[in-house]
């Protein structure tokens, strides 16, 4: 049982940890984008219309197309959805958290219209509902050898190349924010970005970049979370809060990637422990659902009061930039 | 004076300055334009999506949102709950101080409510009971916004962050106390509270279950026009959102002015869950907030946390919502269509700010450098 805890909490895990990756790389350079959750509503109705459309269309089903088209959907919806908040906040100076949040109704009604209304526009009554489980096996295929190292297998090998993908993803932001250069510039410019502009680094385009990148990586796990967790069956309001829990994984993980996969499986954990729990009456359960928001605020607390520098949120979040300001 | 070395240091196509002070009228030729903008671009999305005149669906989304006088009362009392809620977190707005948690204080103010309502509904006489409700909501409210402000005095605690996480918190409080007072037993949802003696239901007035609760509004939105316009707390919270440092220097305790305002949002937030519960619902459920602490922050935002100007900006936000709704009934689409519609809207409008504080100004055209003009700029130099 508790095997199949680690395997399940892990499987909880990596939506969050795209999301809080992807949301940590967005606030390194100086952007609290609360529409995260929007982004990946957006990232999973993506390639859930990818898959969509090429299930449909082709008559011989290949699994690398099956999953290349609604990845490469995915990304692009979630980019989309990226540079909308960057032309919003960056260019336009708008306010940042009221743009997250108009990014979040808008990502969350896109994911639940095109969810619930795919079948209708395609014109194509025979389906009844969204299911794409060749496209979600394609994604599920694991590595042959898991099942045959037993327990280790199972808690190690047993998940899909996305699972590994957010990981890997999380150790490469890790090292391109504390070893490339390229990455102390977008520091500098989350921190203070009139002395990066100084400096002579383009701010707005390490903005652009990091908001851009930051929202496709957030979107992958939208992705993960439906042709994996949930089979590639669309359910509107599915993917629920993981959106706002991802964003509480940042802080959890005080801005670092790497903490932020241990973070991440912790928050798993807590988000399915009453299952767990045997002899747990319904209401309790939802008591014990409360765990991860308060960790988060825990955690917030607790940094807060130490007030070790690098600790800290980036010193500008939330600030627009505008160059002539003093 | 680089002009004329011959060496021309480059100059971009255009910079942007900001603007010191628009005309009324201008600014909101801006923003009025940007919604017909908006509405354009929503057309050609609604022509995409279903294939119908644009023209037609407007006015489907007009029937559906005042075509009837049931409609229209129904109208009503969203934007009256909208408004209210939209009115509490505009001083903690202004204060910049970014409650985002008005969700989890209306739900803490609801759940307060319905447990008066259940335990003590129908044992108390009513002159006990209302008060005891209308004290209960506004203290739970006001406690649940106060924990992330008194963080936020003390050790400078992210109140973003903070107010969302006491959401979920809410929100699973509430589920759980679902499932203790659930009725029908073990359904999980607690149903119509005291539906036969209707015990701490808010009164009708003249047969209309809403207005009681608009003319709390009405009286809730003028009272706050007049706190934050004219009264020394208002003032001393606009400077502490300008400037924390010149608030400090002018002698206003900040600690203080961040409780004590954050207590007036929880306060109202919970009114607005005395309101949605005793006064509308009759029942408490975790959605029975409805995203309105989310959306609030767009009404008070686009309104320039001006609380007359925000009976217009949410108007125009339940409008939508209504009218999308009916455009996703009469078409047999998901009735999300109205997120969609009021996302791109809101985009649109939080866009037109820009021109209104900020003004592009070209690259100006090349002077030909005449010998007379190269004169006059030796003189200049010799001075």
């Amino acid at each position: 049982m508790i095997v199949a805890f680690i395997t399940r909490a892990i499987m909880q895990a990596i939506p969050l940890l795209y999301g809080s990756t992807g949301e940590i790389i967005t606030e390194k350079s100086g952007h609290l984008n609360l529409g995260t959750a929007g982004v990946m509503y957006v990232g999973g109705i993506c390639g859930v219309i990818g898959a969509f459309m090429y299930e449909t269309h082709t008559s011989s089903f290949n699994s690398v197309l099956a999953v290349l088209v609604p990845l490469l959907a995915s990304v692009l919806g979630s980019a989309i959805m990226g540079l909308i908040y960057a032309v919003l906040t960056v260019t336009l100076r708008a306010n940042q958290n009221v743009t997250g949040l108009a990014l979040t109704t808008f990502g969350v009604g896109f994911g639940n219209f095109f969810g619930g209304s795919l079948i209708k526009l395609s014109g194509n009554t025979e389906i009844p509902s969204i299911a794409l489980s060749n496209t979600s096996n394609a994604f599920r295929t694991t590595l042959p050898f898991a099942d045959k190292l037993g327990v280790i297998g199972k808690l190690l090998f047993s998940y899909s190349f996305l699972a590994y993908a957010a990981i890997i993803i999380a150790f490469i932001a890790t090292y391109y924010f504390n070893h490339t250069r390229s990455g102390l510039h977008l520091r500098a410019v989350g921190e203070s970005p009139a002395t990066a502009d100084a400096d002579g680094i383009n701010v707005s385009a390490y903005k652009y970049g990091a908001t851009i990148i930051g929202s496709v990586i957030a979107g992958l796990g939208g992705l993960y979370y439906v042709m994996d967790y949930a089979n590639g069956v669309w359910s509107n309001d599915g993917f629920g809060d993981r959106g706002w829990l991802a964003i509480a994984l940042v802080i959890f993980a005080i801005w670092r990637p790497n903490i932020g996969i241990i973070g991440s499986f912790v928050f798993g954990g807590l988000f399915i422990i009453h299952n767990y729990i045997p002899g747990l009456s319904m209401g309790a359960q939802e008591i014990f659902k409360m765990a991860p928001y308060v960790v988060t605020i825990l955690v917030l607390i607790i940094v807060s009061t130490r007030k070790k520098r690098e600790n800290l949120p980036p010193a500008s979040l939330g600030l627009s930039y505008f160059r002539e300001d003093r | 004076m680089s002009n004329n070395t011959g060496k021309k240091a480059h100059e971009p196509l255009f910079h942007i300055i900001k603007r010191n002070g628009l005309p009324f009228w201008k600014s909101w030729l801006i923003r009025i334009l940007s919604v017909i903008a908006a509405l354009i671009v929503c057309g050609i999305v609604i022509v995409f999506v279903t294939g119908e005149n644009p023209l037609e669906m407007y006015k489907t989304m007009f029937e559906g949102a005042f075509g009837t006088e049931r409609r229209r009362w129904g109208l009503m009392q969203d934007l009256a709950m909208l408004l209210c809620v939209s009115l509490a977190v505009t001083p903690a707005f202004k204060m910049k101080f970014w409650n985002i948690g008005a969700e989890g204080q209306v739900l803490i103010g609801g759940l307060a409510t319905a447990a008066c309502m259940i335990l003590f509904g129908e044992k108390l006489s009513p002159y006990i009971l209302y008060p005891l409700m209308i004290c209960s909501s506004i203290i739970a409210g006001a406690v649940w916004a106060v924990i992330p402000a008194f963080f936020k005095a003390k050790w400078n605690t992210n109140e973003t962050l903070f107010t969302l996480m006491m959401n979920y918190i809410a929100i699973q409080i509430l589920s759980y106390f679902s499932y203790i007072w659930s009725n029908p037993k073990g359904s999980g949802k607690i149903g119509i509270i005291n539906a036969s003696s209707s015990a701490g239901w808010l009164p009708y007035i003249g047969n209309n279950k809403y207005l009681f609760n608009i003319l709390i509004v009405l009286a809730l939105t003028i009272f706050m026009y007049i706190y934050l316009k004219y009264s020394k707390h208002g003032y001393e919270l606009s400077v502490v959102g300008e400037s924390e440092n010149t608030a400090r220097y002018i002698g206003i305790n900040v600690k203080k002015v961040i409780i004590r305002t954050m207590l007036l949002s929880g306060a109202i937030c919970g009114i607005a869950g005395l309101l949605l519960v005793a006064g509308a619902n009759h029942t408490v459920s975790s959605n029975a907030a409805d995203g309105r602490g989310f959306t609030a922050i767009m009404v008070s935002w686009l309104a320039k946390f001006n609380p007359i100007y925000m009976i217009l900006t949410s108007l125009l936000l339940v409008f939508l919502d209504k009218g999308a709704t009916e455009i996703s009934t009469t078409f047999s689409l998901n009735d999300s269509f109205s997120e969609i519609i009021t996302g791109i809207i809101i985009f649109f409008i939080i866009g037109s700010e820009f021109f209104i504080n900020y003004k592009i100004k070209f690259r100006e055209k090349e002077v030909i450098t005449k010998p007379e003009t190269q004169e006059t700029v030796k003189e200049g130099n010799e001075q």
